[in-house]
């Protein structure tokens, strides 16, 4: 095989593998405010449910959970999965993280003093006014750092998708690999996920920045 | 009166903080309330601005009533919508400041007249302008929080109160977070807004400031007013033991 095309159509899986990158980011971020936001609510029943999504979340291995999504259909209603399965890679992603993101975003929310409310509150910024203006631009501060650590760590785990034999970068790059008995598309692949985090570090670092003329 | 509260009592679990206190706050008028600490003078302003709920009693501004007394004698708060309005009549100044770190000094006093009163921007920019001039900061406008000393924040802190055009203007502690040396430019300030005859209630530490600027003085012991008057008799000739064993302790 030559060089060309094994690099043709590991760039092939690199666009599946960016696709669940964004698609992640894009619903698990917010999603993640959602469940902080029911995990903080004063009805034991819903912040109590919250805490046990997190829990399983966080307590059993993501691939096991992209499994779970992927066959759970078949197993518990006889449901054809024809065609779900970047439907399931996807929702597996995004309710992991999401879980990951919500406790992040809770730490940020508690770390805001009392006095921040009580000061909102006395000139009489209604609760939605507060959480908008007052709390949350401080909070996207002060959880910055923890939000990269968690972008970084879900650039890596995309090659998990393999779990359920989707043609991610990482996949191709071991199909090749054992056909080839080549170490090279490892490399690629390393310098691959490298490279990307990189650009996740250095934008995040901007970010950062951007929010650094107070503290 | 700009402010009535009547017979507050507030209990945090088994512990009774106010008992049963009472206390009318006339235009213009500059109440200094000092006490030792965990005497409750705190807590009043703290129920007086609707950050603590009284267990009973009643409170109401400019005449209007913000809590009345309910059929089972417990203190009955009006709407969401009036207390709202009621909230309108008072600025609180806080013991730690808390300005908002991501504001500008300007934006810390202009956001909250500009998106809660919905008035006109030009004029709150010209107001608040005003009042940077007068606190001294008026080279401070475009700074953070973090950037400022501690007297110079709690003077923003105090504008952005005033820029509410209140009716009366709460201290909790105004000076206590401050060195010494702040002290004296915060207590200035609030010396100035006393000649132009703002009606604040001052919970403070600073005897001396105490004795000078305020019409009134209460001393608060253990949840109950013990003894208030003219700042020169309460001072200068207290009636009450726990008065003067408190005034005594300070001036050692």
């Amino acid at each position: 095989m030559s060089c060309q095309v094994m690099l043709s159509s590991m760039g092939e899986g690199m666009l599946r593998t960016l696709a669940i990158f964004f698609l992640t980011i894009l619903f698990s971020m917010p999603l993640g405010m959602v469940v902080t936001l029911l995990r903080r609510s004063r009805f034991k029943i819903i912040s109590g449910i919250m805490k046990v999504y997190i829990a399983i979340m966080r307590g059993t291995p993501l691939m096991l959970q992209l499994l779970a999504w992927y066959f759970g259909p078949y197993y518990l209603f006889g449901a054809s999965i024809r065609g779900y399965r970047f439907a399931a890679i996807i929702i597996g992603f995004t309710m992991n993280y999401a879980a990951y993101f919500a406790e992040i975003y809770r730490g940020g929310i508690e770390s805001i003093s009392a006095g921040q409310y009580e000061a909102a509150e006395v000139l009489g910024y209604s609760k939605t006014q507060t959480f908008f203006k007052i709390i949350l631009p401080q909070v996207m501060k002060t959880i910055m750092p923890s939000v990269t650590n968690e972008i970084i760590t879900l650039v890596k785990d995309t090659s998990l998708a393999f779990a359920l034999a989707y043609n991610e970068m990482f996949a191709i790059a071991k199909q090749i690999a054992a056909s080839q008995t080549s170490f090279t598309p490892y490399v690629v692949a390393g310098v691959f996920y490298f490279v990307m985090n990189y650009v996740v570090a250095f934008v995040m670092e901007r970010v950062e920045k951007s929010m650094d003329y107070y503290s | 009166m700009v402010l009535e509260m009547k017979n507050i009592k507030k209990s945090f679990g088994d512990v009774e903080v106010l008992k049963d206190i009472s206390l009318a706050v006339d235009t213009s008028e500059v109440v200094s309330i000092i006490g030792p600490s965990g005497s409750g003078k705190s807590t009043l302003l703290r129920c007086a601005t609707f950050l603590e709920t009284i267990d009973s009693g009643e409170i109401s501004y400019t005449g209007t009533p913000a809590v009345t007394t309910g059929a089972d004698g417990k203190a009955e708060y009006v709407g969401p919508a009036e207390l709202r309005k009621a909230k309108q009549h008072f600025g609180l100044v806080f013991q730690n400041f808390n300005l908002f770190p991501h504001y500008s000094v300007m934006k810390n006093i202009t956001d909250a007249p500009i998106n809660v009163q919905k008035r006109d921007k030009d004029e709150v920019f010209a107001e608040a302008e005003e009042l940077l001039r007068k606190m001294d900061l008026s080279h401070r406008a475009d700074a953070y929080p973090c950037q400022l000393s501690g007297g110079q924040q709690q003077r923003v802190a105090i504008a952005r109160a005033l820029a509410m055009n209140p009716a009366i203007l709460f201290f909790d502690e105004p000076t206590s977070a401050l060195d010494p040396e702040l002290t004296g430019e915060v207590l200035k300030v609030i010396r100035q807004l006393a000649e132009d005859k703002m009606t604040m209630v001052v919970v403070t530490h600073e005897m001396p400031f105490a004795r000078s600027v305020s019409n009134r003085v209460i001393f608060m012991d253990g949840g109950v007013i013990v003894e208030q008057g003219d700042p020169e008799e309460v001072f200068g000739n207290p009636t009450q033991e726990r008065t003067k064993q408190f005034l005594k302790n300070y001036q050692q």
